[in-house]
């Protein structure tokens, strides 16, 4: 019998169940996140056009630059502020 | 096993010189009828004159016991050790026995022989073994029958080529090759955002081939790519195509055989090879950027198997990469930057410097794009041949990189739009339409010498520098 060491960070992934979808947009807060990467905001300036014209509240966040991860107050930022989110990529 | 018997015992092999010229001596004690133990270590009816020696072919109660050199005599009262002789020393033997007359007509002292435990790679299989150490990684138990190498591809840690199969001995060895406690974190890695031990580097390092002496370069290089200016995150899982790279400086790269001179960014130098691959198994396996899922390339290249190097620093003409960096002469560092690859520069005619710069310019400006300067990098690896052009004209890398500026200028009417810049060149391209930029922003140039003593080449490292992903230099620490 021979022993391996296990290389890896032994991590168990974590399965989390999604969120229900929203029956409606009615009422809720999208937030748009712009992740710096090119032309992202053009497209979330249409998606803003379209979720404002159905009458749905945008809040836009931006996030510095598109190589590192969003900084956590960010997130949590995000999550207090509103319901839903979009993230842009784009180029 | 249960503790030491109590009384005197000793070690002993039957390979050993000494040992067999003691053994009257060790007849004598077991005669008189005191608790005493003698442990062969190769060959339990050794010594002869002894009756009930144990057998210590396993090594466990040497091992336990820390002997080093046979013969060893302990002294042991309620599991404790009271006292030790190494080797034969008659007054110390009588001391600790409390018996005199012992070996009469041995000479007063005899120095033993190196104990079985001693033997190359046997201190590793006795610590795997018996010793309790502080691993704290999983085990995987694979029947005798099965292919280790090839678990290791079902298990998915390697990067395409086998690996060498990480079992506890091999980690053990890579550990004792560092001063630091294998739970020590050195950071965050990316993409999971997990923690990155000592131990796992360990691991990964082996299983890259490398050898024990090359662990603190390994880990002055993940240390490196754990500071938030390299950008770690960024440079595994974007669509451009490069890969950290590891180049060496100081006398840590003689020492263990790192290569700076011919194909000095090729195939056959240990070191070279398996330090980078190291580094990406690291953060393959404990980081999880993998490519496919995290690791987003388009192209990548094969600088993502390893692409690690020493700067050549013999001609003692120029300050190294480190010096010039503020770090001492005489200091060993790594320095992690971003490559995509290498791009040769082939000048056999050029005999002055400046003739020389003229040539390297166009070559520069053209990498990503002529009119690329958003985010533009790259490490100039001036090959042997074109350094003597310089060195005899007295031009110091500053000087280069001075000469060179007013030629890396990029008109405005060329600039490139994309990587953030759009808004720039907009405004640039309206107001100032004749005028020019530089190709690379203030220190993402940077010249350096290696490669082989023939050839009038000179070649380019391009790579990415912003403001999330920069060169990052360690000192190696023991």
């Amino acid at each position: 019998m021979t022993e391996l060491l296990d290389p890896t960070s032994e991590r168990a992934p974590l399965a989390r169940p999604r969120i229900a979808r929203p029956q409606s947009l009615g009422g809720r807060t999208v937030a748009l996140l712009d992740i710096a990467k090119q032309r992202g905001d053009v497209f979330l300036g249409r998606i803003a056009e379209l979720l404002e014209s159905r009458g749905v509240r945008v809040k836009r966040y931006r996030k510095q630059r598109f190589s590192i991860v969003a900084p956590p107050e960010l997130l949590r930022q995000i999550r207090a502020e509103c319901d839903l989110a979009v993230e842009a990529l784009a180029d | 096993m249960k503790r030491f018997p109590d009384g005197l015992i000793a070690v002993v092999k039957r390979d050993c010189p000494t040992c067999a010229a003691i053994e009257p001596a060790l007849a004598q004690l077991a005669a008189r009828g005191a608790p005493f133990t003698v442990y062969s270590q190769d060959d339990p009816a050794f010594p002869a004159g002894v009756r009930g020696v144990a057998d210590d072919r396993s090594l466990e109660v040497s091992y336990r016991l820390g002997v080093q050199i046979v013969p060893t005599l302990v002294r042991m009262k309620d599991g404790k050790e009271e006292g030790r002789a190494i080797g034969w020393n008659r007054a110390e033997w009588e001391a600790l026995s409390g018996m005199r007359g012992l070996g009469p007509g041995l000479p007063e002292n005899r120095p033993g022989c190196g104990s079985r435990t001693e033997e190359p790679g046997m201190r590793h299989r006795l610590a795997a073994r018996f010793g309790g150490v502080p691993i704290q990684s999983r085990k995987i138990e694979i029947p005798d029958e099965a292919d280790a190498i090839e678990l290791c591809y079902d298990r998915g840690w390697s990067d395409g080529l086998p690996l060498v199969p990480p079992t506890l001995e091999r980690v053990l060895a890579m550990l004792e090759a560092t001063t630091r406690a294998p739970d020590e974190v050195l950071g965050i890695m990316p993409p999971d955002r997990v923690e990155c031990s000592v131990e796992k580097v360990a691991v990964n390092a082996v299983m890259a081939g490398c050898k024990p002496e090359y662990f603190p370069v390994v880990l002055a290089a993940v240390e490196a790519a754990l500071v938030p200016e390299f950008g770690l995150h960024g440079v595994l899982c974007t669509t451009n195509a490069i890969a950290p790279v590891v180049m060496v400086n100081g006398p840590v790269a003689k020492r263990i055989g790192m290569n700076a001179k011919g194909n000095v960014f090729g195939q056959g130098n240990r070191a070279n090879a398996t330090i980078g691959r190291a580094l990406q198994l690291v953060v393959r396996n404990v980081g999880g950027g993998r490519p496919g899922e995290m690791d987003r390339a388009c192209f990548g290249t094969p600088g993502k198997y390893s692409f690690c190097f020493a700067e050549d620093e013999d001609d003692g003409v120029w300050e190294s990469y480190a010096v010039e960096k503020g770090f001492a002469r005489g200091a060993s560092t790594v320095t992690l930057f971003t490559g995509d690859g290498v791009a040769p520069i082939i000048d056999q005619v050029a005999r002055s410097p400046e003739e020389l710069v003229r040539s390297y310019a166009p070559c520069l400006r053209a990498i990503y794009h002529e009119g690329q300067v958003a985010d533009v990098a790259a490490f100039l690896a001036i090959g042997p041949e074109h350094a003597r052009v310089f060195y005899q004209a007295g031009w110091t890398k500053r000087r280069i990189k001075d000469e060179l500026a007013p030629l890396l200028q990029v008109p405005v009417g060329s600039l490139k739009r994309g990587f953030g810049i759009d808004d720039d060149v907009a405004r640039l391209k309206a107001e100032r339409p004749d005028a020019s930029v530089p190709k690379f922003k203030t220190g993402s140039l940077n010249i350096i010498r290696a490669g082989g003593s023939a050839g009038l080449f000179s070649a380019i490292i391009s790579g990415l520098g912003s403001i999330t992903i920069n060169p990052v230099t360690k000192e190696v620490r023991p």
